[in-house]
């Protein structure tokens, strides 16, 4: 299988190394420090969930780490890049090669068939998809029967699929989903949330999720709690009953 | 409500503006116009009532019939003897002759002065009686016989002072004058560029061949008599062919040529900022679609606040209201920078207007207002009633879009019959025989109208397989033009840009695949709008496009014509082609050793069957040198017309049922009234006769004319075309500057440089709903940026580089450009097609070279209209487009 053969390739490789990362916002009076200086290490082929109630700087914390967003102070490096004083085309080539995105509201290109949306990263790069990898990956999201659809013609489910096998694609160090269950049902909720857990199990793709779901975070290896621009707890992997105990001690809700 | 409208527009500054660039520019051309002819109509008044400023009548020559100002024709001058019968009467308090006339003054170069095609006045001056000069003495002092006073712009142009010497040449070959004063009109220093060269009496009528006659006898009444007396007075001692006028009715006359002249430009003018602000209409009508759609939820969440539909639509028309007053009055003011463009545009294409500062009237204030404020309007009613039909629900409902109306379905069906009641209007124009001219006009004007809207309507139809064509055309396009621009622009902008220390990419020329591909995807997603925002580039396309093969189909046949008809080796005319000349330069060039024949080709005007006509008439050379395409009659009759033969054309023959031998009678512009014989019926050319309808001998002419003037004068020479040739006539001609030697294919250029010219002029005007629909392009593509803010932000965070995000936005802008070229030159052919079907004078030609030049064109408005549409998606930080909502 592909996936194993990736997996040797990049448990040796890249991971995410931020220190003392410092977001503000505003200055003076509307000055808002967003993050307080936190550190954290992403394990390579480790789904990470980051948890936190609404205004915590979870979001902001993703932002940086992806590199679509800049810290006040401090480091970041993907892959062993530093990321953080790369100029705008630098920064927009590194996401291509090492960086996946899945989005809450999907996100994906309206006149494109879902063939197209995914391989999408790939042929902004200027490059194809290895077509066996491909036709696994769509094995694997379960969207070989739907690949020429336009997205209208999908689901809800079905799109996020898409998103993730855009996110896939091009085997990137590492996958960010920002609220990847935030706009769906329970069941299809599930549903996806099983297909990230796979693609760590079988692609050993490094995914960092930001969410406040307790039962996504549930399927991570390794749960972040922040509150107030903090990491204030992290835990293994854990039931949806202990985190939601975390974080009724935190007093996060 | 009007609060609320008026936040909204507030709150979309961006949006209303580019909204509203499309009315500015056609109001601005309609306030323009009027200030254009309103500033000229105020300098001519100016200038005729100036002339009879202490006048109280005026006894002029007087023409058998109301002659065209085209200068062929001038009343004939009287007998000086009746100036001391006017004296003698005792209701006169002063009265004075004078002649006037033509004449060139000659620059320091040998070469006439001329400004921008304005005439060239001689008149006799008379200081002794300064009440009915018009002219100020500015230096030196009036003439002396022999002398000149010439006009201080003219001085100033071409370096001439008080004292020195000058050639004039009026009626007879070029003279050396001594400058005795320099001179104004009024306190105007030029009056539309016209040269003025004043004399004293004598020597004024020596030039203009008017010895011993008047031009002119101006009256000042004396005290305490009427100016009814003073007519009746004058009125009984009149000879023939004179008439007297009051001050004021003479001011009139005077005006009444120019009036014409300036009603006619206007009219022209308007009919070009009608069409911008028809080609701004489709952009409003875009842009407020596309915000509507955008502003479902806003409208929405009104609808459950308990706005009722008619409050909806309430709002959007009242923003309209504002936006189309707001822009009308913007438009208003720019329109007397078009005004200052325009004086400045017919200067450049030789066609100086008059200008004693622009004239701002409450007429211009109110139509630019009302037609901005109703073209807006109009153009929002559509959108605004989709806006009422967003139902309250949307306002909860993720992602809601506006409905499809319920006639949506039968939209192409509405459109299909929009467009084919537009082509059989122009039909029943064309082919339906004895309409009036006006109503040819309505029904053609009207016809274009709903084919425009209906082919706009339906072309959403047509947007996917042209985008599809259009794509690999943009793409390779764009390539073409951005290589030709590397070296000039994109590399040098680039390397300062480096040398400034600032971060540039490398300009590269070849294609980005993937993000023209997305941009190429893009231009088909939404047809309606693609369709919408092409179609206002396709209107000033199909009627460039109209211009450019009705004028390739004059221009090709008149060529033919040209070459037909005339046979002789070289033609003389005048240095701006159209002047007539007078009959001394021929005489001139017969002196030429080698010339074999020559004939002249006299022009005027006659009155014939009720009606003014332009005549021409030809001397015993002419068999040899001319060739007609006859009916009847043959090449010999041409020579032998004498006193009583006419040749007719064909078309004034049927009109008239003249044919061979038939007798009718022509009353000349002295009023003598000619019985002619038909000698002969010519077939005119195509593209135009260069003949009048009637041509008569030059003997008959001359007898019937005070001062004939040639047309054109062509000339065999022994060897043909040969340099010794040229040289030989261009010597003969130079003491009459404004004439010139031009071999055969130098006149026939110089014939359709004259039709090329006025094509120039209507481009330059097209040319101006070009660029609103430029503007349409920006708008559409600006709203379309901030639509899919998210989209882009996507893009952006999965690897789209900056450069990449500008190249889809221009290629979709360059995609759309191309849409509407494509249809705009089609529809533009058809139309082309079916006047030269109607219309002999034109033969259907594609002018090739040209419709790719607006392909081009074409291209280059796509891209232009992306550039800041472009820069403003290419900003986007990735982060803001995902929070976004």
């Amino acid at each position: 299988m592909i996936g194993t053969e990736g997996t040797a390739a990049r448990t040796n490789t890249g991971v995410v190394h931020a220190e003392d990362v410092v977001r503000v916002y505003g200055e003076g009076d509307t000055e808002v420090r967003a993050l307080r200086g936190v550190s954290v290490q992403i394990d390579p082929g480790q789904l990470t969930a980051v948890m936190g109630p609404s205004g915590s700087g979870k979001s902001t914390l993703m932002h940086i780490l992806a590199g679509l967003d800049r810290p006040t102070s401090g480091s970041v490096r993907i892959d062993g890049i530093e990321i953080t004083t790369l100029g705008d085309d630098a920064l927009t080539k590194l996401r291509r090669q090492h960086i996946g995105f899945i989005f809450q509201f999907f996100n994906l290109l309206p006149m494109l068939s879902a063939r197209d949306n995914i391989v999408l990263p790939l042929t902004i790069a200027g490059t194809k998809p290895d077509p066996q990898y491909f036709e696994n990956l769509v094995e694997r999201v379960g969207l070989a029967d739907r690949l020429e659809h336009r997205p209208a013609e999908l689901s809800g489910g079905q799109q996020q699929r898409v998103a993730i096998a855009r996110a896939l694609v091009s085997r990137p160090t590492v996958v960010f989903a920002d609220e990847p269950t935030g706009n769906l049902d329970s069941r299809t909720s599930g549903e996806i949330l099983a297909l990230m857990r796979g693609s760590v199990d079988e692609y050993g793709q490094t995914t960092v999720m930001v969410t406040h779901d307790a039962r996504a975070a549930a399927m991570a290896d390794r749960v972040l709690y922040l509150a107030d621009g903090e990491i204030v707890k992290e835990t293994g992997r854990s039931s949806q009953h202990e985190i939601l105990q975390i974080i009724d001690t935190l007093d996060l809700q | 409500m009007i609060r609320f409208a008026v936040q909204g527009l507030l709150a979309r500054k961006l949006r209303s503006a580019l909204t509203a660039i499309g009315v500015v520019l056609g109001v601005a051309l309609i306030s323009g116009t009027y200030v254009l002819t309103d500033s000229i109509t105020s300098a001519f008044d100016s200038i005729f009532t100036e002339n009879y400023k202490n006048t109280d009548a005026a006894i002029t020559g007087k023409t058998a019939f109301d002659a065209e100002e085209d200068g062929t024709v001038t009343a004939p001058p009287f007998d000086a003897g009746l100036l001391t019968q006017v004296r003698e009467l005792p209701e006169v308090g002063a009265a004075g002759g004078g002649v006037g006339g033509e004449a060139q003054l000659i620059g320091k170069d040998g070469k006439s002065i001329v400004f921008g095609g304005a005439p060239n006045l001689a008149f006799s001056v008379d200081p002794a009686l300064p009440q009915f000069n018009s002219l100020t003495l500015v230096s030196g002092a009036w003439p002396a016989p022999g002398e000149v006073v010439i006009d201080t712009h003219s001085a100033q142009e071409k370096g001439f002072a008080a004292g020195d010497s000058i050639r004039v040449q009026a009626r007879g070959p070029a003279e050396q004058m001594r400058i005795a004063g320099l001179v104004e009109f009024g306190a105007v220093s030029s009056i539309g560029g016209a040269t003025l060269a004043g004399f004293e009496l004598g020597t004024a009528q020596r030039l203009l061949d008017k010895t011993g006659k008047l031009d002119q006898i101006l009256i000042a009444k004396k005290d305490g008599t009427s100016e009814q007396q003073l007519l009746d007075a004058v009125r009984p001692i009149l000879p023939e062919a004179t008439q007297v006028r009051s001050a004021e009715d003479q001011a009139a006359e005077d005006a009444a040529g120019t009036s014409s002249f300036t009603s006619f430009l206007q009219t022209f003018l308007l009919v070009f900022g009608g069409i911008a602000l028809f080609v701004g209409s489709f952009v409003i009508a875009n842009s407020l679609s596309i915000t509507i759609a955008q502003r479902t939820r806003e409208f929405a969440t009104l609808r459950t606040l308990g706005a009722s539909r008619r409050q909806i639509l309430g709002t959007v028309v009242l923003e309209a209201l504002v936006t189309g007053l707001v822009s009308a009055v913007v438009g208003l003011f720019l329109g007397l920078a078009i005004a200052t463009g325009l004086f400045k545009l017919f200067d450049a294409v030789g066609f100086t207007l008059p200008n004693n500062g622009l004239v701002f009237r409450t007429r211009t204030i109110i139509v630019a207002l009302a037609v901005g404020v109703l073209v807006t309007v109009l153009a929002s009613l559509r959108p605004a009633w989709r806006a009422t039909r967003v139902p309250p629900i949307a306002a909860v409902r993720e992602g809601a879009t506006l409905m499809p109306g319920r006639l949506h379905r039968f939209r192409p069906l509405g459109a299909a019959l929009l467009a084919v009641a537009g082509i059989a209007l122009v039909l029943i124009g064309l082919f339906v025989d004895g309409l009036s001219t006006s109503t040819l006009l309505s029904l053609l004007g009207a016809g274009v109208l709903l084919l425009f809207i209906g082919i706009a309507l339906f072309s959403a139809r047509l947007v996917r397989p042209l985008a599809a064509v259009s794509d690999p055309v943009a793409r390779w396009a764009v390539v073409v033009l951005t290589a030709i621009a590397w070296p000039f622009f994109l590399f040098p902008l680039w390397l300062v840009r480096r040398l400034r220390g600032r971060p540039a990419e490398f300009p590269r020329v070849l294609p980005d695949g993937p993000a023209v591909a997305i941009g190429g995807q893009n231009s088909r997603r939404d047809p309606h709008r693609t369709a919408s925002t092409a179609a206002a580039l396709m209107i000033g396309l199909a009627l460039v496009t109209l211009v450019a093969t009705l004028g390739a189909g004059i221009i090709k046949p008149f060529e033919q014509a040209v070459d037909g008809i005339f046979s002789a080796d070289y033609a003389i005319t005048a240095q701006n082609n159209f002047s007539p000349l007078p009959p001394t330069v021929a005489a001139a060039v017969a002196e030429v050793p080698g010339v074999e024949t020559q004939t002249s080709v006299r022009g005027g005007q006659a009155k014939a069957f009720d009606k003014t006509i332009t005549i021409t008439a030809v001397d015993a050379e002419a068999p040899g040198l001319l060739t007609f395409d006859w009916r009847s009659g043959s090449q010999a009759s041409l020579g032998e017309l004498g006193a009583d033969g006419a040749i007719v054309d064909a078309e004034y023959a049927d009109n008239h049922a003249l044919s061979q031998g038939s007798r009718f009678a022509m009353e000349t512009a002295t009023g003598k009234v000619l019985q002619l014989q038909v000698r002969g019926v010519f077939r005119p050319p195509a593209g135009g006769s260069p003949f009048g309808n009637v041509t008569i001998s030059t003997e008959t002419f001359d007898s019937t004319t005070s001062q004939p003037l040639n047309i054109y004068t062509f000339v065999n020479m022994r060897g043909g075309v040969t340099a010794e040739n040229t040289a030989a006539l261009g010597n003969a001609l130079s003491t009459f500057p404004n004439a010139k030697a031009m071999t055969r294919e130098e006149f026939k250029k110089a014939q359709t440089d004259s039709v090329k010219s006025i094509l120039n002029v209507l481009y330059v005007l097209l040319a101006l709903s070009v660029l609103v629909s430029l503007f349409g392009i920006v708008n559409t593509l600006v709203l379309t940026v901030f639509e899919r803010t998210r989209e882009l932000g996507m893009l952006r965070a999965i690897g789209l580089t900056r450069l990449q995000v500008k190249r889809m936005i221009r290629q979709e802008s360059v995609i759309t450009a191309l849409i509407g070229a494509v249809i705009g030159i089609v529809l533009g052919l058809v139309l082309a097609s079916l006047l030269a079907s109607r219309l002999e004078e034109i033969t259907f030609t594609i002018p090739t070279s040209q419709l790719v030049i607006f392909a081009i064109v074409s291209v280059v408005v796509g891209i232009f209209a992306a550039i800041w549409p472009a820069r403003r998606a290419a900003r986007l930080n990735p982060l803001e487009a995902l929070q976004y909502e």
